[in-house]
This record gives structure tokens, sequence and C-alpha cells, in this order.
């Protein structure tokens, strides 16, 4: 007797009890069932939600390898200094890498994802429905957007709240209207901020030898032009684009991000028009600082100089606004669902992001509070496209209601207007 | 409950649970978000509030048909008026600490919708005893509330209570502090009030089924 077998014949057990859905879960998270509908017309496919689950988690994989990489990298070269002459091989794939990014990435992934699974399956039981599959992705995000130190406990605490509060309450996945990954990153961020902020946690060690002999600092790039110190990093435009920058686990690589975005277009999960019209909000918003630097209408002392002065298309690569739009904007439950919505929804997150980035050096980082914003209005700006769509066909179906003679010639003119 | 008959006592004790101005009515909430970051700060503005709504509704009452109803509700502002001055020149005299954070929100009592509410809809068609028990029994349930909520702001947020250290000392890093606790920044501002009603309205509604609205 298999474990397919096993899972089977236990789950038969515990059918109608209350813990049924425990088993369920279990069952039909490693196997499909055994169970087939018998009568009725029902759809066959493969794509049900656990396969676009699965597809998301495996576009971040590479991003999730990465930040294991570059957690050792960042340590390892703020304690001895970074690599004069850098190759990927020599430095940054090594065993030290990725044994130290292994000790304080993975415990962050094994929380996030032990505490919201648990807290899905209470809650599973406590109603009587299936354990729903929304956490899977959620608990891969999780750690990928903290810093690397971020102590274990917070984390749980945030991750207990995002779940209850972001997405049990509003009724489970599917129900919830703010991204819960996000909420978890947003109560971490206004409850601990020491630990969310600033130039100590992005890199391993950072907060514990703060104020020793052995300080080391790892500002990140937003961080350094917060503060109009631009011309202090020494990071070249590919260490940002590949990633080896400090900053949240798995946000720093642009390229991995755009890999998996482009897999996540390719395979039809999650939506293009979003992070094409993201990305067009953050250029936007990032040409009309550079305008305003080139029309010299601030000054250079002004404490938003900095980041104004940045050049427009570098703000993507940089911090985590790639990783949010390609990765939470894109959350077909939280995000708009029209296509015009879309457009809408998405060009203003990545205006937001870089306006918040820009004008507030407290939030070095706006990107998660410009997609929760824009969550929060995807229902209104849904609601005004359906509108705006009812109206333009009542529109239609009114100047249509008199149809000329075919004779006339008319008949033809009004179809090509109303097609 | 000897004193007071069955149908008085209800009138002090339904605003305690399954008639609560803030969990069930959704009144007097800008308050509860504004001031309850502090126990101390909560506890002062729950007693002021239960003087003026105890004294208010008593005087309401009284004059219930004296006001003409097309005035009626600018002379129970007066009244509200006067009752706050009252009370905030009690905490000047002896308070002045803690009058210098509350004064805004003292002044606030003016504008809260449970006072206005209960003259409204109790004061003005009631006896004076019954309308004392309702003012009473209101800010009795609108206090509780903003007590259970300064608790737990207070102490996950600033680790006191009462502005006592309860946790042990952050910055010498004694007591929970010493095995990596943190306070809890989230719980200092408003909204976290907010969410902390959420969850004794989702307690109190899944205790007592009955009171979930119909959607």
């Amino acid at each position: 007797m298999g474990l397919k077998e096993n899972l089977h014949q236990t789950k038969l057990k515990f059918q109608g009890k209350k813990m049924a859905p425990a088993f369920n879960a279990i069952h039909t998270f490693l196997y499909s069932p055994n169970e087939t509908t018998h009568s009725g017309g029902h759809v066959r496919a493969v794509d049900d939600l656990k396969r676009t689950m699965n597809t998301v988690i495996l576009a971040l994989v590479p991003c999730l390898l990465f930040g294991i990489f570059n957690a050792g990298y960042q340590h390892y070269s703020a304690v001895n200094g970074f690599p004069a002459d850098f190759s990927i091989m020599e430095h940054f794939i090594t065993w030290d890498n990725f044994w130290l990014g292994a000790i304080t990435v993975l415990p962050l992934v094994i929380v996030s994802y032990g505490v919201g699974l648990a807290i899905e399956f209470v809650f599973a039981v406590i109603k009587g429905h299936e354990v729903e599959e929304g956490y899977l992705v959620t608990g891969m995000l999780v750690p990928l957007i903290v810093p690397v130190d971020t102590p274990l406990w917070m984390l749980a605490i945030a991750v207990a709240f995002g779940v209850v509060i972001g997405k049990e309450v509003f009724g489970g996945t599917g129900m919830n209207i703010l991204n819960p990954a996000l909420t978890i990153r947003a109560f971490l961020f206004f409850a601990y901020p020491t630990w969310m902020s600033g130039d100590k946690v992005w890199v391993h060690e950072g907060v514990e030898r703060a104020g020793t002999a052995d300080a080391i600092s790892g500002e990140t790039i937003l961080g350094y032009l917060a503060q109009n110190k631009g011309a202090e990093f020494s990071y070249s435009l590919s260490d940002m684009f590949f990633g080896f920058i400090p900053g949240s686990v798995g946000e720093t690589s642009a390229f991995l991000i755009l890999l998996g975005g482009l897999f996540l277009i390719f395979t039809k999960i999650a939506s293009w028009r979003i992070m094409v019209s993201a990305v067009a909000g953050a250029l936007a918003m990032g040409l009309i600082f550079n305008g305003v630097v080139a029309a010299e209408w601030i000054p250079e002392y002004s404490k938003f100089y900095g980041l104004m002065e940045f050049e427009f298309w570098k703000h993507l690569i940089v911090g985590g606004l790639a990783f949010g739009i390609v990765y939470m904007a894109t959350d077909p439950v939280t995000g708009s669902q029209t296509n015009k919505g879309k457009w809408i929804y998405g060009f203003l997150i990545g205006f937001i992001s870089v306006m918040i980035r820009v004008f507030n050096p407290g939030y070095p980082e706006g990107v998660f509070l410009a997609i929760l914003l824009m969550n929060v209005f995807a229902p209104t700006i849904d609601h005004y496209v359906v509108r705006g769509n009812v109206r333009k066909r009542m529109k239609r179906l009114k100047n249509a209601t008199i149809l000329p003679k075919p004779s006339e010639g008319q008949a033809e003119e009004l179809k090509v207007e109303t097609a | 409950m000897a004193i007071l008959s069955k149908k008085d006592a209800n009138l002090i004790l339904d605003p305690l649970a399954d008639n609560n101005p803030i969990t069930i009515q959704v009144l007097g909430i800008c308050s509860a978000l504004a001031i309850t970051a502090e126990l101390k700060a909560s506890l002062v503005m729950a007693v002021s509030v239960i003087f003026v709504m105890g004294v208010g509704n008593v005087v309401i009452s009284l004059l219930r048909n004296v006001i003409p109803s097309k005035i009626r509700i600018i002379a129970q502002l007066i009244v509200v008026a006067t009752l706050v001055i009252v009370v905030d020149q009690v905490l000047k005299a002896f308070a002045y600490e803690l009058s210098k954070t509350l004064s805004v929100f003292v002044g606030l009592i003016i504008t809260n919708c449970i006072i206005m509410g209960r003259f409204e809809a109790f004061a003005l068609g009631n006896g004076v005893w019954r309308s004392f028990l309702d003012g009473i029994g209101n800010a009795l349930g609108y206090g509780v509330i903003l007590v259970i909520i300064g608790f737990f702001r207070e102490l996950l947020g600033s680790g006191t209570l009462f502005g006592i250290p309860v946790l042990g000392d952050p910055i010498a890093k004694t007591g929970l502090y010493s095995i990596g606790y943190e306070n809890n920044g989230f719980m200092i501002i408003p909204p976290a009030a907010l969410i902390v009603v959420g969850i004794i309205i989702w307690v109190q509604r899944s205790r007592n089924r009955a009171l979930i609205e119909e959607a």
C-alpha cells in the first residue's frame, strides 16, 4: 500500500469529522484525489488554483536562491571588503555564501510557511471548509520581502496578523481586499521600524555589530540617495541590475525578477497589462522628477535632490519596485479585474511608488504602500470601468433604435459608426 | 439589583454587552481611536464621558417639555458644551499634565455621537431617573471598550500600564526585553485602535451570533 493509498484511507476514516479538511489538504497537496465526478457536465482543466500558485512559486525560486547567495555575499563583503575584481563564480556562488545565506534565509521561509499554514489549517477546521491554497504564494513572498536578520518571532507575529486580519476575516483566499504578503510587510514596518529600515538591517549581523569596533554597514542605494549621499555608493549599473546590492532577501536582482516576470506572462498567470503600465507609471513619475531637476526648480541642498536627480529608469532596478510590480501588483485577487482597469491600476502603482520614494524619506521604499493603496482602490476603478462600458453601450443602443430603411444607404453608415 | 427594577437594570446592562455603543452601534469611534494609546487617558476620557452623559441626560430629560423641537439640537449642544467646559476646567485644576494631552479630545466630547444620540433617542422621551440610568449605562459601555483598547495598546505598544513598566526596561534590556522582545510600534498609531475595535467586535459577535447583522 503506497503513500497515496494510505492517505486516501486516512482521509476516508476522517470523512465527516471535524478534522477532515486537514487530512483532505495533505492528500490533495501531494496527489490528485481519487474521487471523480460521475454525473453532469464539468470542465476538465489542469490550471486549477494549485497549479497557478505553484507556477508563481516556481517563478520565485530563482529570486530565493539568489537571495540566499546574496545574503552571504553581502555579509562577507561588508566584513572583509568588496572583492576588487568581482567574478560571479569565485566571489558569489561559493559554499560560504550559500551556507551563511541558507542558515539566515531558510528559517524565515520555514517560519513563514509554518505559522501561515498552521493558521490556515486551524481556520479551515473551525469553519469546516477545505484548506485553501492561497497561502502557498504568500508564504514564499514574505521571506523575500523582509531584511535577512528579521527576528523570527517578529515574523511569526506579523504572519499571524497578516493572515488573520488581512485575509481570514474577509473570508479567506479570494475574498481579501489587501495583498496578505504586503499586509505582513506593512505590519512589520510600522510595528518594528528599527528592524525594517535604516542602514544596519540589510546585512547579516549588521545590528549585532552596530556600535562595536567590528561595525558593518549596508546602506541600500535608496538609503544613500535619500540622505543626498548619491556619490558615496560604489555599486555599478550591472550590480544594480543583477542584484549584487544590499536589500530585502529576494528583491535585489532586477534581472531574475525580469525573467520571472516573463515566465509569468508567458504562462499567462500574471497580467502583462499591470506590469507594463506599472513600469510606465514609474518611468513617468521619474521623468517628471528628472525634469524638475533639469529645470533647476529645486536647489541642490534640498533633501529631495538626491532622489529626484536619480535617473528615471534606474528606479526600476533598485529597491523593491520591480519585485512589487511583477509578483505583488499582479495578484489577481486584489488587483483590478477589467482590462482597462488594469492599465489604470498598474500605472498608478508605479507612479505613486516613485512619488513616495522621493517625497517621503521616512519610507525609503514606497512600493508596498502604493500597492496596498491601489488594492483598496481596485474595486472602485473596476466599478467605473464597468459603468463607463454600460453607458457607452446604452448610448449605442439609443443611437441605433431608429433604423433607416436599407434603401437609403444610412444603415450601412450606422453599422460602421457603431461597430 | 434589588434597587433597580429589571427594566431599569437593563438600561445600564444592555449597553455594556449586547447594545454596546461602540461595538454594536458603532458610535464614538473617533475618540476611541484618538486617545487610547495610553490606559490613563482612556480611563480619564471614560470617566469624563460618564459624567457628561449622566448629567446631560438628566438635564435634557428635565427640559424635554420646554425645549421647542425646532431648536432642540442647539439646546442639546449648549448643555453638552457647558458640561464639557466643566470637565475641562476640573482636569486643568487637578490633573494639569493629563489635561494638556487630553484637552483637544475633551473638547471633542461635544461631538461624540453617543451623547447626541442618547439625548435624541432617549432623554427627550423619558423620565429623569431612566434617562440618568441610560446615560450612565451607555457611557459605561463606551468606557469599558475604551479601557480595553487602551490596555492592549499601551501594554503592547509601550510595555507599560498607567505609565508603569510591566514588561521590563526596553533600554536597560531587563525582563522580557532581555530575550529580544520589542515594543510593537504599530499599536501606538491610531489605526491600531481600529483593528483592536474590529477584533473586539469579532469576538463579541462570534460569541453571540444573534448580533451579526444581515448582509
